[in-house]
């Protein structure tokens, strides 16, 4: 693997949309800090840094705020999401914060619904990525030899393939979704990045000399990878997890809005999906389709520039004077 | 370096492989029943007696359901070699390779100059706003805010603000209905005017990623050894930064082997906000009538374009990276 | 006198305040001295190199003054300094491994970095084909890319770099560490041939191998936690030493010929001080088995014997 790839399989978001899911850019992320700055004590010297950090902390209250209205705003909710009221197409007032669509639903309560939605869809999918991409990578790097060789063909496959497309035949066929099945497919597929980068990791983790001496020792796999290898990434595998956590989000909303997602919850991305297909566009019925995307945007990009904040905060090199 | 190019084949062509195998399976696997499903949907579709025999019969031996399921599965592939995607349901006779040939120009008239366009002007923005306090407190914001933004929702502020508010462009279409596609500089004039719309979109999100990804390598680059030891030695910033420059965008540039399938999802998306007569509403009105063959084919066409656009950046990588070629030549 | 430093402070910036990596150091190099530099790991050699030629940003600058050839260096002044870099005073870094750059010809490079310089690239190329050669690297090497060479060879081809202009003054980081015995042997005699050459007048050679410095180095410095503790003739500081660290540094080498840096200093109990907040007084007297009230106070680094320079307060 030659360095520039290495480098590639860093997490300091590079990311375009497509990007994130190429964790394009970065840097070692595994990088034990030098005993040279190894003054304070490790733990404390994160907090240290993760309070400075105007990046993390800006990033963080983005992304805190956006958890927020997705846990209380659906409880403030005066309609359901699929009630019809009598005021149809209205921009927002006080009996309708968000304005109604043309039909005279309530946009509040189709958003406040849609944040919740986006959160649970980026735990699942986050989560089930984030497993398998540490049963593939961690399995893949520290085996080597051959059982390396089929995983890394298979995550080379799964890599190329792009996981909407996939998920357009299967949802396409499928009548109807449901969030946990949405999310438990865009989780299946957007693993593989991650999956590579744990590989590198986890190769240049185990040519160190602990984890030597842990095989030596002759323990069982599985142990040293979650004892030893596992806790000398765990900056690295919060960090794969946000960027995979807002990789899902991104992907749903695409399947939303074509159409293909769920049709009995409201998502940010069906969101846009009806007021593209009801002509709310043509309207200039801003009131319905800006705020889903400012939503994922905020949420999105907060999880991106907290990440750029974590790891300036485990990489002491790229701190800002 | 044939060993290098006999894997990357090796694994594409499984890639392929795979995709055409999930092709052909998930209709045969999904629940309900897909296919009795178009059967019965079919009746609905014709309008003369002959005309919904032929096609019943049609799919009858195009799926070939009575037969076992490994035939099935060579039936699928051979007709695949003979450049057969099956017959449109929405757009009957049609064969869905003329559907997805018309679709073509359009897609790749709006992708490839946004990915190369974007690709250029991200790097050397993001280039020059790495270290430079001024200019990285107005990039990054908005290039993260680029970057995180749904590709159809940047489409749609665009068409909303530039479009319905202020009509400065169209908001839908490929070209003016009233005019005959001919090859003339009215015609060419008003397809670029359909097209700018859709094209800034897709550009302006995959510019923010390129930006932020060249911002952030090149402030590694600038902090390794070789850029400190040209600093030591009194080389001018100019020097560093080229070098910087140029080692930054390797690893950019298999970013962008990883970022294609995205991009194309989101040149998908954006043609439909803008009603461009792409791939992306191909898929939309697939979807929205049901055709699977047409759903199936596109799915296919996708992954072999994605495969040809990987298969090209690795040329490029090679070309770029004397690392790889070194490593290649069977040399240290 | 072709170096002089006087009171030379260099400090880091960190967050958590400033770390004092050199503190108040004075010393000088005569023309044609070759200076060994040595101490444990983290004590400032590095930061006294590189502040002679290149304060990177973290580093600041902080007080005391450096004087090359009658010249005053304004370290501080990164723009300033560059007229001296490579052309005065040169440096083959403690990272030479890779200090190339992976994507560039080794010829291609040298050719931008010397005509960024203000130098003819073809009218020197001769002479830079010729110092390959004396270090045993035929002029392939300008064709090739430093992923091609090993670590010895891409070490060597370095020196011959870094060293083309003919600068006054020459620091020489570690240069050593990474290679095994037989190659250290040689890569140490180049630099001596090199001096001997007249390719640089006086060198700094930063090493935690004291052997290579008693083969090597007419004059050898020892410093403690960023602080100097001695300086005499090799022979002195090896058979001689008055400091009381220096004799408890060669003391616990079983014999000359181990680094220091893989004993770890057995010998010494206890660990240097962490310099974000170092002690006031002798840095040293933590550990030192002579301390008495006296140490609470810096001694001064005074001259003991001739070009014998020590501070403790033990020894005045
Ligand atoms: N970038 C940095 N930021 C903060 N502190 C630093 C930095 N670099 C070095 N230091 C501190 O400065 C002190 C001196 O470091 P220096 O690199 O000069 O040591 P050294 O003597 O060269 O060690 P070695 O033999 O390991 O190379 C160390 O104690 C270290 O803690
Ligand atoms: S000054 Fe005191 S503490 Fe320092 S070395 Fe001398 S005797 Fe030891
Ligand atoms: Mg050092």
């Amino acid at each position: 693997m030659t360095r520039s790839d290495q480098k590639h399989d860093g997490l300091a978001t590079g990311a375009s949309t497509a990007a994130v899911a190429s964790g394009a850019a970065g840097g070692a992320a595994v990088d034990v800090p030098s005993p040279k700055v190894r003054t304070i004590n490790r733990r404390f010297e994160f907090l240290y840094f993760a309070i400075r950090n105007n990046k993390l902390i800006l990033g963080l209250s983005i992304v805190i705020i956006c958890f927020l209205i997705a846990i209380i705003g659906p409880l403030l909710a005066k309609y359901s999401p699929f009630q019809y009221t009598t005021s149809y197409w209205s921009p927002p007032s006080s009996r309708h914060w968000f304005g109604t669509t043309q039909d005279g639903r309530d946009v509040y309560a189709q958003f406040a619904a849609g944040m919740r939605s986006a959160f649970l869809i980026g735990t699942i999918g986050g989560v089930i990525a984030s497993v398998v991409a540490m049963l593939v990578g961690f399995t893949a790097g520290y085996r080597a030899g051959i059982v390396d060789e089929i995983l890394s063909m298979v995550t080379n496959i799964f890599l190329v393939i792009p996981a909407f497309a996939v998920l357009l035949v299967i949802a396409g066929f499928l009548h109807n979704v449901s969030i946990p099945v949405e999310g438990l497919l865009v989780g299946l597929l957007s693993w593989p990045w991650a999956a590579r980068a744990l590989r590198a990791q986890t190769f240049s983790l185990v040519a160190r000399d602990f984890i030597g001496m842990a095989r030596l020792s002759a323990q069982n796999s599985w142990r040293i990878i979650f004892r030893e290898i596992a806790p000398n990434m765990s900056s690295y595998l919060f960090m794969m997890f946000i960027l995979l956590f807002g990789g899902a989000i991104l992907i749903s909303a695409t399947i939303d809005f074509i159409g293909l997602g769920p049709q009995f919850t409201f998502t940010l991305g069906k969101m846009m999906n009806e007021a593209q297909t009801n002509s709310g566009l043509l309207l200039g019925m801003w009131w319905w389709f800006i705020p889903p995307g400012i939503a994922i945007t905020a949420i999105v990009g907060g999880l991106y520039i907290m990440n750029v904040g974590l790891d300036e905060v485990f990489n002491p090199r790229l701190r800002e004077m | 370096m044939r060993r290098y190019f006999a894997r990357k084949l090796l694994t594409y062509s499984l890639t392929f492989i795979a995709a055409v195998t999930v092709d052909w399976a998930i209709p045969r696997l999904m629940p309900g029943n897909p296919i009795d499903d178009l059967l019965a949907r079919i009746g609905t579709r014709c309008n003369t007696r002959e005309q919904c025999d032929a096609i019943s019969s049609y799919f009858y031996n195009v799926f070939g359901l009575h037969k076992p399921l490994w035939v099935q599965y060579l039936t699928f592939w051979k007709a695949l070699f003979q450049g057969n995607l099956g017959i449109s349901v929405m757009s009957f006779p049609e064969p869905v390779s003329t559907l997805i040939k018309n679709a073509i120009p359009y897609t790749l008239g709006l992708l490839v100059p946004a990915i190369l366009l974007s690709f250029w002007a991200g790097n050397k923005v993001g280039a020059l706003a790495a270290r430079r306090k001024i200019l990285d407190n107005t990039v990054l914001p908005l290039s993260y805010t680029l970057t995180a933004t749904p590709y159809q929702w940047l489409a749609m502020v665009l068409a909303w603000t530039f479009a319905v508010t202020w009509r400065f462009f169209p908001i839908s279409g490929g070209y003016d209905p009233l005019r005959t596609p001919s090859w003339s500089f009215g015609f060419a004039g008003d397809l670029l005017y359909h097209w700018f719309l859709p094209f800034a979109s897709l550009f302006l999100v995959q510019f923010g990623g390129w930006a932020i990804g060249m911002r952030n390598m090149i402030i590694y680059e600038l902090e390794s050894d070789y850029a400190h030891y040209l600093e030591a030695l009194g080389a001018p910033r100019k020097l560093v930064r080229k070098y910087a420059y140029r080692n930054a965008l390797l690893p950019q540039i298999s970013g962008l082997a990883l970022a294609i399938g995205a991009i194309v999802g989101g040149a998908l998306v954006t043609e439909i906000v803008f009603g461009y007569p792409g791939v992306g509403s191909l898929i939309l009105s697939a979807i929205n009538n049901k055709d699977y063959f047409a759903i199936q084919g596109i799915f296919l066409f996708i992954i072999v374009g994605v495969l040809i656009a990987n298969f090209i950046v690795d040329i490029m990588y090679v070309i770029i990276d004397p690392r790889t070629r070194i490593g290649m030549q069977g040399g240290s | 006198m072709s170096l002089r430093v006087e009171n030379l402070k260099v400090y880091y910036r960190t967050l958590a305040g400033d770390v004092q990596a050199l503190d108040g150091v004075t010393f000088g190099i005569a023309d044609g001295e070759i200076m060994g530099l040595a101490g444990e790991s983290g004590c400032g050699k590095s930061t006294l190199g590189n502040s002679l030629i290149y304060l990177s940003g973290r580093m600041k600058y902080v007080d005391g003054s450096v004087e090359l050839d009658n010249k005053e260096l304004p370290i501080a002044d990164m723009h300033e300094m560059d007229r001296f870099r490579y052309k005065e005073v040169s440096i083959i870094p403690q990272y030479a491994m890779s200090a190339l750059n992976p994507t560039r010809k080794i010829g291609k490079m040298a050719k931008e970095i010397i005509e960024s310089r203000g130098v003819d690239y073809h009218s020197i190329l001769p002479e830079f084909t010729r110092r390959l050669e004396l270090v045993g690297l035929s002029d392939d090497v300008l064709r090739m890319f430093s992923l091609e060479l090993s670590g010895g060879m891409k070490q060597r081809a370095v020196m011959v770099l870094s060293t083309l202009l003919n600068p006054s003054l020459l620091i020489a980081d570690e240069i050593t560490s990474a290679l095994d015995v037989s190659t250290q042997k040689a890569v140490a005699e180049m630099l001596v041939e090199f001096r001997d050459r007249g390719f640089v007048k006086s060198m700094m050679v930063v090493t935690h191998d004291l052997s290579i410095l008693h083969q090597i180095a007419d004059t050898i410095l020892v410093m403690y936690a960023g602080h100097l503790a001695e300086k005499a003739a090799a022979e002195v500081i090896i058979n001689n030493p008055r400091h009381p660290y220096t004799r408890l540094l060669i003391s616990s080498l079983p014999e000359v010929g181990v680094t220091y840096a893989k004993k770890r200093l057995t010998g010494i109990a206890g660990t240097p001080p962490a310099l974000l907040h170092p002690p006031t007084g002798c840095r040293f007297k933590e550990r030192c088995p002579l301390a008495f009230e006296k140490c609470v106070e810096q001694p001064p680094f005074i001259e003991v014997d001739k070009g014998h320079f020590v501070a403790c307060w033990k020894e005045i």
